[in-house]
Order: structure tokens, then sequence, then C-alpha cells
């Protein structure tokens, strides 16, 4: 599953970044592969919202479908 | 030159040290700098407040503000802007979000890294209280190797701790005393760059720092491993430092989450607008324009001083006619400026300054995200057409925030064509407020088509592919007041200076062009386009010519010519999509090209007059 099938208010963590440039940029707000995330929110058609810790993230739906993630709790 | 609050700022300050403020976005750097340099620059909060360096003096030293980054790089502009003067500093001041230690972190130890003396401002304590977040200080400087000062910027508290301890700033704790890999990479670029911070951009992969050492060859692509490396430490760090306690529930935050929810978002978003329509559109367009334009400036200002002329040179000659005749320097355009416009302005940017300070404008981008994508756009994009409701010059700076050139070249297109600035928006909201429901919604329904079409046209004939939202939330806060009555008054101060000067001589210019008979010659030449195409009166063209010298100049020049709701619906839809004004077109032709500005500006004319007369054929 990928960050557009989260539901809303459950944990997950990020299992595998596709997108080189992605990775890097998430590495940078604190999102690496194995962090855990909360599901925030997500919009309709559009972007999903990510917490960890105090932190918000909006990321755009283009970018979320490749980014995938596992429940908190499977291996 | 000023262009709307923006203060263009010496760059080749003469200083002994060059202290830099460094940080993540949206983390109170420029309330520092305000501190340090007295020097007030724009705070609000969303991220990408601040998109150029500003400069300033603290006694012998020179202080500069930089746009927030989240790494020292090249992914977009102001990571360029900021790269630079960060390479260059003597000393740099970091800005750190102490309540998102986790991603801060990442750029101080880069900074740290880089080789560079550092001082840690551990910025945002109080709301690291509010959420029971607490955090060893000790451990945190033992760690880093640097000094780290606890503030609070927005209440004022630290900031004169931080400013005595500057020159305590140190090197710290580099990644690479526990890699000895890493290291030895390090040192043999540094061999041949003679500069560690230089040595340590190259193996980090920036093209930029590359290119300056032609003659180097090639060196390890590492920046995917150093990242890990420097990921792992600051969680390390973090981990350490840092304890949660989970269970806080805030207010704040749920208003927060509601603004992200479509049930609820929607309707709020709604609601904010009809709060914005009636403080603008009915409160200050009628009740206090009311006041100030007809009772103040008409009723008593200008009989005065039509009086003081007559006795003195005369109204019956030239220049009695330039100071006090009807489209008189002295008369109607200051009555335009003070009494109509400036209220508007005031107003407007009194409500842009609260939405900037509570933290909506990046949740709204969110809601709009999938919008925008439509046009070639993603969601920050709503952040410059909001401001540009506000002043177009301004939002036109601030499409520096958006990802790539196409989505800049869009949104400046967008801003110049269908985006009224908040002068032209009161003058039009005074006249339309007076209109039915019916004619209301032709108008606001007739621009956004115009928006929608001329972006989904600029989405499919511009090369390429617009890039996708990534934006981090601020937590909602109650704007504080001192900021918001500040950046008003900067502003619509900014306003004044530079439409004043404008408005006085397109007001000379129109009298010379009554005198002269040329403006009868335009108004009579016009008539197949302003009583034929557009069933408007002919003394229209007047206001046309005053909107191409700034188009609020010629919505103000309508509301003295006496139109019916359906004329009044048309002229404010073309002059809506009339030319930018000319502030705004020096802007454009300085950020992007002389070539692209020209197509907007006729552009503008083109789609505004067919617009008007398709509107006047289809529907009255
Ligand atoms: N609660 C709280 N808010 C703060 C504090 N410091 C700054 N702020 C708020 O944070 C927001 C951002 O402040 P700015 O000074 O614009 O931040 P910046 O780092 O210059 O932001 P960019 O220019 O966008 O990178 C504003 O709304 C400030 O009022 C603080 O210590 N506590
Ligand atoms: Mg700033």
């Amino acid at each position: 599953m990928t960050l557009v099938d989260m539901t809303h208010g459950n944990k997950f963590i990020i299992d595998k970044i596709e997108d080189k440039d992605t990775r890097l940029q998430a590495l940078r707000f604190g999102i690496s592969e194995g962090s855990e995330i909360e599901c925030a929110g997500l919009m309709p058609g559009g972007p999903v919202i990510l917490k960890k810790n105090l932190q918000e993230i909006a990321i755009g739906r283009r970018t979320a479908e490749k980014i995938s993630v596992k429940k908190k709790g499977m291996i | 030159m000023s262009h709307c609050g923006q203060t263009e700022i010496d760059t080749e300050l003469q200083a002994d040290k060059k202290i830099v403020l460094a940080g993540n976005p949206n983390v109170g750097k420029s309330i520092f700098f305000n501190y340090l340099t007295g020097i007030y620059v724009s705070v609000s909060n969303y991220p990408g407040t601040t998109l150029d360096i500003s400069s300033g003096k603290m006694g012998d030293a020179a202080v500069y503000d930089t746009p927030g980054v989240y790494g020292v790089g090249s992914i977009n502009d102001e990571e360029r802007v900021a790269r630079d003067i960060i390479m260059s500093a003597d000393i740099i001041i970091n800005v750190v979000d102490a309540s998102h230690l986790e991603r801060d972190l990442f750029l101080t130890q880069q900074l740290i890294d880089l080789d560079k003396k550092i001082i840690v401002a551990l910025n945002m304590m109080d709301e690291v209280e509010k959420n029971n977040i607490s955090i060893d200080l000790e451990a945190l400087e033992k760690e880093l190797g640097v000094p780290v000062i606890p503030t609070t910027a927005a209440k004022n508290r630290g900031l004169d701790k931080l400013k005595h301890s500057i020159d305590q700033a140190t090197k710290g704790n580099s990644i690479f005393t526990n890699n000895q890999e890493l290291a030895e990479e390090v040192k043999n670029v540094e061999s041949e760059t003679g500069n560690k911070a230089d040595a340590l951009m190259i193996l980090e992969e920036d093209e930029n720092i590359r290119s300056q050492y032609s003659s180097l060859k090639t060196v390890p692509a590492l920046r995917e491993e150093i990242y890990t490396a420097r990921r792992q430490r600051v969680d390390q760090i973090t981990d350490q430092v840092l304890s949660y306690d989970q269970n806080t529930s805030q207010l704040a935050r749920k208003i927060g989450a509601y603004m992200l929810k479509p049930v609820t978002a929607i309707p709020m978003l709604l609601v904010l607008l009809y709060i914005i329509y009636q403080f603008i559109g009915v409160f200050v367009a009628q009740t206090v324009v009311g006041v100030t334009e007809e009772l103040i400036f008409v009723e008593n200002y200008e009989p005065f001083v039509r009086n003081i002329i007559a006795n003195t040179i005369g109204l019956e000659n030239f220049f009695g006619q330039l100071l006090a005749g009807e489209y008189g320097i002295l008369t109607m355009a200051v009555t335009y400026i003070f009494g109509l416009l400036l209220p508007l302005v005031a107003g407007f940017y009194f409500l842009l300054s609260i939405l900037e300070d509570s933290g909506y404008l990046p949740r709204i981008a969110v809601l709009m995200d999938r919008l925008l994508q439509k046009i070639g756009l993603n969601g920050r994009a709503i952040i410059p057409m909001l401001l540009g409701f506000g002043c177009v010059t301004m939002a036109t700076i601030t499409t520096r925030l958006l990802g790539t050139k196409r989505e800049r070249i869009i949104s400046i297109f967008l801003l110049g064509l269908a985006i009224p600035c908040s002068a032209q928006l009161g003058v039009i909201a005074g006249l339309i407020a007076q209109l039915d429901v019916f004619y209301i919604l032709v108008y606001v329904l007739t621009i956004f088509a115009v928006y929608v079409l001329a972006g989904t046209f600029l989405n499919k004939v511009l090369p390429g592919e617009s890039s996708d939202l990534l934006i981090d939330l601020p937590p909602i806060r109650l704007p504080d007041l001192k900021n918001v009555f500040n950046k008003t008054y900067q502003q619509t101060a900014a306003f004044v200076k530079e439409a004043g000067p404008i408005f006085v001589l397109g007001a000379a210019l129109i009298t010379v062009m009554q005198k002269t008979g040329l403006l009868a010659l335009i108004t009579r030449g016009a008539e197949p386009i302003t009583v034929n195409w557009l069933g408007l009166p002919a003394e229209t063209a007047t206001a046309f010519v005053m909107g191409i010298i700034r188009r609020d100049f010629g919505a103000a020049g309508l509301t003295s010519i006496a139109l019916t709701p359906a004329q009044i619906t048309i002229s404010l839809i073309t002059l809506t999509l009339f030319v930018p004004c000319i502030a705004a077109m020096m802007i454009m032709i300085k950020e992007r090209n002389f070539k692209e500005s020209v197509y907007i500006w006729f552009g503008s004319w083109i789609t505004a007059f067919i617009t008007g007369g398709l509107v006047n054929l289809l529907i009255f």
C-alpha cells in the first residue's frame, strides 16, 4: 500500500520511497524509510497529510502514490 | 524604489563581520533580524515569507536575513539564494524551531558539517511548554558542540541574551568525527579545493559549487550517504534530548484539523469569504468610504481647495484646471487616494495580515491543490494568488516560492490578467455591492471562467510538467496584533508612496488630454468598442485611459459616471481583465523578461475587450 491508501488517524511505517529526489527531501524533513508516521488527513483526489510528532506535512498526490507504507505492527 | 512594502536592500555592506541568520522556513528568523538591526521585514505564519536576502547593521557587523531552507543545497531558488550567503558567513545564527527539532536539526548538523561557526537560537520555547515537550538543553549543547540559547522571539524572550552571546559561536561536532570513511572522502576533495565547506558541498552533488572547480577530477556522488548519516545522527541526538507527552490536545490543533477535513473545511472557507466580503465590500467600501470620500473629501475638502484656487490663480485657466478642475491633482487625485483607496487598501491588508499570521494559508493551499493541479500549478500557488488581491506587484515577487519556472510563468500571467488588487477590488466591491445578486454572480463567474480558461490554455501549451505539493503546515496561532498593525501600516504606506505620484501624473495627463481635445478624440474614436461592442456610454473611454495608467485609477474613474447595473458589470469585467498597472509591469519585466511581459500586456487588452463584449452580447 502507498500513502494514499492510508486511513485517517492510523499509524504507519514508511517502507520505501521510490523517487530519489523525494527520498532526499524527505530525509531533510525527518522522514526516512522506517520512520513511524500518522495519517492526519486525506483530501479526496488531493494531497495526503502526514504527522510525525508535532510536525504536519502535506504531500501532493503524485508523490504520495510513490511512497509505500505498511501498517504499524506488521513486518 | 519600493514596491508595495518590499524594501530594497544594500547587499554590499561594508562590515568587519558577516553574521547570517539561517534556519528552516517559518521559524522566526525575520523577527531576530528585526531585533538585531532595527529594520522591519515582513513576518508571517507560512513557510516562504522571506524570499530575498535582507541586510542591516549591528554595530560593526553586517547581519543578513535569508529565506528559510531545509538544507543547504540547490533544490530551488530560495536555496540557491540562501546557500551563497551561508557559505560566505563568518558567524551563523541558526534559528531552530524547538517544537520541530527532528526536522530543524538536519540543517543545524549540516551547518556544523560545513565547518561554520554557529550559535543556535532555540526558538518557540513557548510552543514547547504548551505541548509538554521537554528538551534537555545541556545535553543538546554537548551533543552539537555549539552554544544553544532558548528564546521565544514573538514574546521578546531570550533575544537580548542571544545578542550578547553571538561572539561565543563555535564550530561544533561534525558527523565525520564518528565516520572515518566519509571523513577520508572529504579530506581527499579538500586537498584540491583547499576549503572544507566547498569540498563537502561537492560531495553532496551541488552543481553550482562543483562548477567553480573546473579542474577537479571525478568525485564520488555521496549525497544520499551523507544525508542518511546526518539523519541518523540527528535522530540519535533527538532520542537523547527530547521527550514528548503525547496526550496533549489543544484547541488550536483541533481547529487546524477541521480546516483540512473537506466536510468542515469548505464551509469554513465560505464563511471566511463572506466575512471578507462583509468587511471590505460593505463596511469599508460603503460605510467608511461614505464618510471619508463623500463627507470629508468631496463635500468639504474639495470645495475648500477650489475656493482657494478660484481666489488666487482662478479656476478657468489651464493651471486652475490642472490643480482643481474635473481631474485636478489637488482635488480628484487626492480624493481618490486618501478618501477612496486608502481606507480600502488598509482594510484589505489588515485582513490579509491576520490571515497570514494565523497559519491558515498553507491549509488553503492543501484544500486547493487538486483544483490548481488542473491549471498546471500546485496548492502553494494559492499563496501568491491570495496576496495578489493585496498587491499584484508584491505577489509577482512571491511567485518565487513556486517550484518551477513553468509554474511561475503561469501564475504571473494569471496574476496580471485576472486578479484585481486591493485598491481596485475595493472600488469594485463598493460598486457591485449596490447591485442585485445576479450581476454579482455574472461578474464573479466571468472572471473565474477567464482565469480557469487562461490557466488551462497555458497548462496545455507550455512544455513540461509542474511540481508536486510538499509543504509543512505551521500550527494555527492567534495573530499578534502588533505585528498585524505594523504590517498593515507598512504596506499601506508603501501603497500611498507608490500610487500617489502615479495618480498625480495620471490626473495631470488626463487634464492635458482634455484641454488639447485628445480625450474627446479618443472618446469618439473608441465609440465602436465602448458604445457598440461593450454597450457602455462613450465617456467610459476616460476610465479605460486611466486604467492603462493603473487599473484602480480606472475603476475609481467609473464611480463618477452614471451607469446602469448591466453597464457597471460589463465595465468592471473589462477593467478587471485590463492591463496590469505600470509598477506590476516593471516587476514582471524584472522577474521574467520583456517579451513575456509584453505578451501579458497585449494579451490583457484582447482578453478584456473580447470578454466584456461577449458578456454584453450573450447575457445582457
Ligand atoms: N509562538 C511563537 N511564535 C513565534 C515565535 N517566533 C516566531 N513566531 C511566529 O512564527 C511565524 C514566523 O516568523 P518569521 O519571522 O516570519 O519566520 P521566518 O523564519 O523569517 O520565516 P521565512 O521567512 O518564511 O523563512 C510568525 O507568525 C511569528 O509570529 C515564538 O517564539 N513563539
Ligand atoms: Mg523571514
